[in-house]
Parts: C-alpha cells; structure tokens; sequence
C-alpha cells in the first residue's frame, strides 16, 4: 500500500476525531477556575481556527487571543517601503515569498511597482532565488527576505549555497523575526490577560519547545506546540485544559510528528553561520523589541541590501492609518470586528492594515471566514 | 520557424497564413467565401458571447490556449441553454512565436470544433512586435441557438438544490503548479459542456441557473447567485468533490480549490424534486458529479462542516499567491 498525500492530513480533519474532542473538552472546561484566554502565537493557527469554526464548537470559556506571528503583518511600514524602493533600483529584480506582494507600504506596494514596471518575482520557494540569479546574471537579484524563524533557515541554505556555487549576484534584504521576544514583550505589558499559550507549528519544528520554557517558568503560564490541522487545535486546548485543571504549568508537545524539544540543530547551526540577532527591531504594532529580529553578520556585508544601498533606504518610523487599530490586535489587546474600519474602509482588496492583508492575518481571517 | 511581423503585414505571407493554416483546419462554406464579413442564418432566440483568451503557459496538461479558447466561448453559450453554432477567432500573436506552436493551436482549435456543431466563419490576424502581448492571445466570439431559456442567476428560490458537474479546481491546479514549477500529473478539465447540458434539456430537467465556474471557481458563481436572487446557499463541505491531487497541490500551496479555475465544469441549480435526476445524468458524465447544498434564506454563501461548524465562503479576492510558511 503507499502512501499518498491525502493520507498526511485528512485524518487530522476527521469529523469524527473533532467531535471526540469536544466532548472531551466540554469535560474540561467546566472543571475551569476562570475563562481560558488562549493566545495562538502563529497566524497560521489563527486561520485554522476560522476557517474550521473551532471556536463555534468551544464552551464560551474558552477565548482566544491572536497572536503577532503574521510575518506580514508585522513588518513596518518602513521596511516595506524599502522592497519598494529596491525594486525600482536600476538592474534590479525583487524576489520575495508569496503575500509580501500585496502589502502596502507608506504609499505604494510592490504589487503596484510591478505594474509600473519594477521587476518583481513571487517565489513559491527560496531556492528558485538561485536560477532567478543565474539566468540573469547581469542583474541584481534582491532577495527580500521574511518570515519567522520557519523561514529563516531556507535563507541560509540559499546563501550556502550560492556561496558555494560561486553566485555573487544575489542580495539580501533581512527580515527575519523571531518568536519568543514579542511573547515576552505581551506577557510583560500584561494587559491583554493572557493565561494559555498554543505554541507555533513550524517555528517550533526549528527552535524546538525548550524555547518556551520562559513563558512556563517567568510568567506561569501552561504552553503546548500544536500543530496546524483542526485536530491537533483541538487536543492542544484538552491538553491545555488539563494543565489547568491539574494545576500544571508545563511545556508541552501535541505537534510530535515534526517538533522536538531541541528543535532542529542542523538548521539552528546554519542560521547562526551566516546571521545574528540585531539589538532592536521595530515591530508593526508592537514598537521596538530588543533583540527580536535577525540581521546578516558583518563579514558578508557586501550581500546585505540594507548596506549595499543604504543611500536610499530610510529608516523613519511610519505610523499605521489613525483609524487602524493592528497594533492593538497584534498585542491581544483587540478583536478585528472591534476596529471601525474593519470590512468597510479596510478589505482584502483595499487593506489599510497588515492584518488584514496576510491570509495569516486575524482581519483577514475573520474577513473571509467570521464576518 | 518563426512567426515574423511579415505574417500580419496583409499581403502574401498574410495570405499564405490564412489559407494554408487557417481555412484548411477551420474550412466552411461559409469561411472559405473569404467575404468582408460572414452572412449567416439565424432564427429563433439566439445566444451571443464573446472572451479573450490569455493563458502562461499556453500548453497544459489536458489542453492549450486553442482548446480553451473554443471550450471557453461554447461553455458560455451552453451555459444559457444555447447550442453553439457560429463562431468567430482573432489571433494577436507576438513576433517571434514559433510556427509549430500556431499549428499545434490550429490543430487543437480544429479538434474541439468537431465535438460541436459549430463552425468558425470569421476570423482575423495580427503579429504583434515582441515584448507587446505574451506570445499568443486569442479572442473569439460565439452564436447559439437557445434550446432551453430562462436560465438565470436571479431564478434561484428557497428549497432549490445546488450541484456541481464534477471535481472542482483542476485547470487552476494545473496552471499555478506550472507558474510556480511544481510538477504535476493533474489534467485540466477543460472541455466543451454543450453535452451535459443538451442530456439535461432533454431529459426534461428545469434547469434554473447554470455557470460553467471559470476564473473564481466555485466561489465565485455561489457568491454571484446568492446576490442576484437574494438568497443564502449553504454549502456541505464533505459532498463537494475534489480530487486527491488538487487537494495535495492546495496543501503545498495554500490555495482554497473553491476558489481555482475551472474550464470545464459547471454549477447547476435545480428544483428540489429535480436533484436527484439531475446527479444521475451528470454522473454519466463524471462520476464526481454531486449534490451540494441548497438555497435557504438569507444572504450570502455558507459551509457547513460535517462537525457542526459553519464559515463563510467570500469571493477570491486579488492574485492567486503561495503562503509564505
């Protein structure tokens, strides 16, 4: 019998699995103490839970918070606004990973600047960056470059191997960020009463769940690695649940069949031979984060777009649109139907805001799935 | 050999062109009179439609820009109950194409038209400078004669049950893994629907609204019904048929296969006494034939998991990109 590609997920959708499960957790959950208000880190879960109406099936004391891993949506406007100006740079060609095509910068996107002619490529994978540079090798190839730490390590397999390959034309522009610090930043604000983490799926996969055992031991708060499907959200919360009820405060694994406690050496190793962690990153929503996001290390400064043209790529804050209330989604803080523009002045189409333009972001989920 | 900017200058390589390639694939009475324009008979009500065709890359799996652009026009007409009959093709075809790719076009032009009863009796031809159009575009435009009227997207009333032809999301699967270099074995369904369609007029089935689910997919013609006929459609998310295969492509790339293409599959609205009927003749055709859903009060377009979990499907809203992680 093989195996085929169905077989990898359609169990974790499986109606009946999801509905033991709730009974399970309606067990639970009315053992509580107080409501469970559960921040999903990565966005991708927060699209797991629209689009497969999980929390329609939860009691009413399960609540959850969305979190700020939407690599997009994070992402200043400033920095935005330098993939657009790299991409109008003569000889130039802008590579980047899907939705960073459609995010609006201060006054432009790079959806727009291609149609103005700029040369811009959405990848589907890191890699196709090296064919991109050598089949143009006249050209500068920008690889503009995002994502939390589940990307992070593709970025440095490519530098790799147009190093070893002997590609010189090929540029980068780093914004990796990392997840724990932002955590950190939330539970330090406190406002948003958070008292349950669901760990990210993939950044877990590379940074391992030790790299939680900060949230467990600081801030007392229970933290399971789920993975992205709807059955792995919903034995994530039996399993948070019973760390609450059983007064445990603990790290736990629900995503097992990709995450480890270590994490991914290998790919841990090759991030740290070409990139290191920058003292502070301005996060979109958040502010500055000390120590929160990664940059290239100075010995391969003549790759590092930000060096080679720094002349024209400024570092002013840029504020979010008044109305837009992003900021305080990404800290927990509010729920996207509490903004006023949400649905009106801010869609898909037209987004005012990140959130709502990443299929990651919580506006754009609630948007498609919850409006 | 290539296509040069000589072959739309109007003189003889122009000529050599139409008659060689063009009226020995498509001949026709009609065509080969080589009029100013064509003089055709038409009685009755008649259906007209016409669509550009623009295509990277422009061979697929499971057809080309020709095919697509024959199926595409047909699809329309038999969409509105209506026979395609006549038809009329405009190339723009950029400089340097090569020749052998216009013919295996023509040919696969030629090919389709026989599955219908339709003749191409007008055309035209221009080259184009490269770099001014990608490769090749081609309009064509299309007369039917209507078998069966009153089919609209504001006819759908509270109780009318929703099917869908086949398996949905091929050709938008086959295209995106193309653009973004996955390999695939997956066919596009494009194809020429005038025979389900004629089967269900002539079994007698009153179809209320029909549309062949193109650029959008299926969430589009659902989105597009429940506005016009003010109506909700509640969709059941295990009856809508989807392949293994567009399903795994969805998963690498975090596409929604509601929202991919289709060139050859349509969505039919019947009476609730129709449905069942209705399934069986389509599944003569193909066996992913299904019910699913209906049309409730309300507005817009609902999913209901087989958990008790409903979501709404929206309109796909701007360009089809992979997610980033």
């Amino acid at each position: 019998m093989s195996l085929s590609l169905k077989d990898l997920y359609s169990k974790f959708r499986d109606p009946a699995t999801i509905k033991a499960l709730k009974k399970e957790i309606e067990k639970e959950a009315v053992k509580l103490k107080e409501p469970m208000r559960v921040m999903e880190i990565c966005g991708g879960h927060t699209h797991t839970i629209m689009k497969y109406g999980i929390k329609q099936i939860l009691p009413d004391n399960i609540n959850f918070i969305h979190g700020p891993g939407c690599p997009v949506c994070v992402m200043p406007k400033e920095r935005i606004d330098h993939a657009i100006i790299l991409a109008k740079q003569p000889d130039v060609i802008l590579a980047t990973l899907g939705d960073m095509i459609r995010v609006p910068g201060s006054t432009s996107s790079l959806a727009k600047a291609r149609a103005e002619g700029a040369n811009v490529v959405p990848l589907h994978s890191t890699l196709d960056v090296l064919e991109i540079a050598k089949a143009n090798p006249d050209k500068k190839v920008v690889f503009f470059a995002i994502g939390f730490e589940t990307t992070t390590p593709m970025t440095a397999a490519l530098m790799k191997r147009a190093l070893n390959e002997g590609v010189k034309n090929i540029y980068y522009h780093i914004n990796h960020v990392l997840v724990p610090p932002p955590m950190r930043a939330i539970m330090d604000g406190g406002e948003a009463r958070i008292n349950a983490f669901i760990g990210p799926s993939h950044v877990s996969v590379i940074i391992g769940a030790k790299s939680y055992e900060f949230l467990a031991k600081d801030y007392n708060t229970p933290v399971v690695v789920a993975g992205f499907e709807p059955v792995d959200v919903m034995e994530s919360i039996l399993m948070l649940l019973k760390q609450k009820n059983e007064g445990r405060c603990e790290v736990e694994i629900q995503y097992k069949r990709a995450t480890t406690y270590e994490g991914n050496l290998v790919a841990q190793k090759l991030i740290d031979e070409f990139m290191e962690v920058r003292d502070s990153f301005r996060w979109r929503g958040l502010g500055d984060i000390p120590y929160s996001a990664l940059k290239l290390k100075d010995k391969f400064s003549e790759f590092d777009a930000e060096k080679v043209w720094a002349d024209v790529l400024p570092n002013k804050p840029i504020d979010d649109h008044k109305l837009c209330i992003c900021g305080e989604i990404l800290k927990g803080l509010a729920n996207p139907k509490e903004c006023k523009v949400f649905a009106t002045a801010c869609t898909p189409s037209n987004p005012l805001g990140s959130c709502m333009v990443s299929d990651e972001g919580a506006c754009n989920a609630y948007y498609r799935y919850g409006r | 050999m290539k296509i040069t900017l000589a072959y739309g200058g109007g003189g003889e390589e122009t000529n050599k062109l139409i008659k060689d390639l063009f009226y020995e694939n498509f001949k026709n009475d009609i065509l080969i009179k080589a009029e100013d324009a064509a003089i055709i008979n038409i009685d009755g009500k008649t259906a007209f439609t016409t669509d550009s065709f623009t295509i990277d890359p422009i061979f697929f799996n499971g057809g080309d820009i020709g095919k697509l652009s024959i199926a595409g026009t047909c699809n329309d007409l038999a969409m509105m109950g209506a026979e395609p009959k006549f038809l009329s093709i405009s190339f723009i075809i950029e400089e340097g194409l090569h020749f052998n790719d216009l013919k295996k076009i023509v040919d696969s032009i030629s090919t389709e038209l026989k599955k219908v009863n339709a003749k191409i009796v007008c055309g035209d031809t221009k080259v184009v400078p490269a770099g001014s159009v990608d490769k090749i575009f081609i309009n064509t435009s299309g007369i039917g004669k209507v078998i069966k009227d009153n089919i609209s997207a504001h006819n759908l009333k509270i109780g009318d049950k929703i099917l869908v032809s086949r398996d949905i999301g091929r050709h938008g699967s086959v295209v995106l893994a193309k653009r973004f270099g996955v390999d695939t074995e997956i066919n596009s369904d494009c194809k020429i629907l005038w025979d389900e369609v004629k089967a269900l007029i002539d079994e007698g089935i009153e179809i209320k609204a029909m549309r062949d689910a193109t650029r959008g997919g299926l969430s589009a013609v659902l989105n597009e019904w429940a506005e016009a006929s003010n109506i909700r459609i509640e969709i059941e998310e295990d009856k809508i048929p989807i392949s293994d295969e567009v399903s795994g492509l969805c998963e690498i790339f975090g596409f929604e296969p509601m929202d991919l293409a289709n060139e050859g599959t349509f969505i039919v609205a019947v009476e609730s006494k129709d449905a069942e009927k209705t399934k069986e003749i389509l599944k003569k055709f193909n066996k992913n034939a299904s019910i699913i859903g209906e049309v409730v009060e309300g507005e817009k377009v609902v999913l209901k998991t087989p958990y008790g979990s409903k979501r709404y499907i929206d309109l796909p809203k701007g360009e089809l990109l992979p997610r980033i992680c």
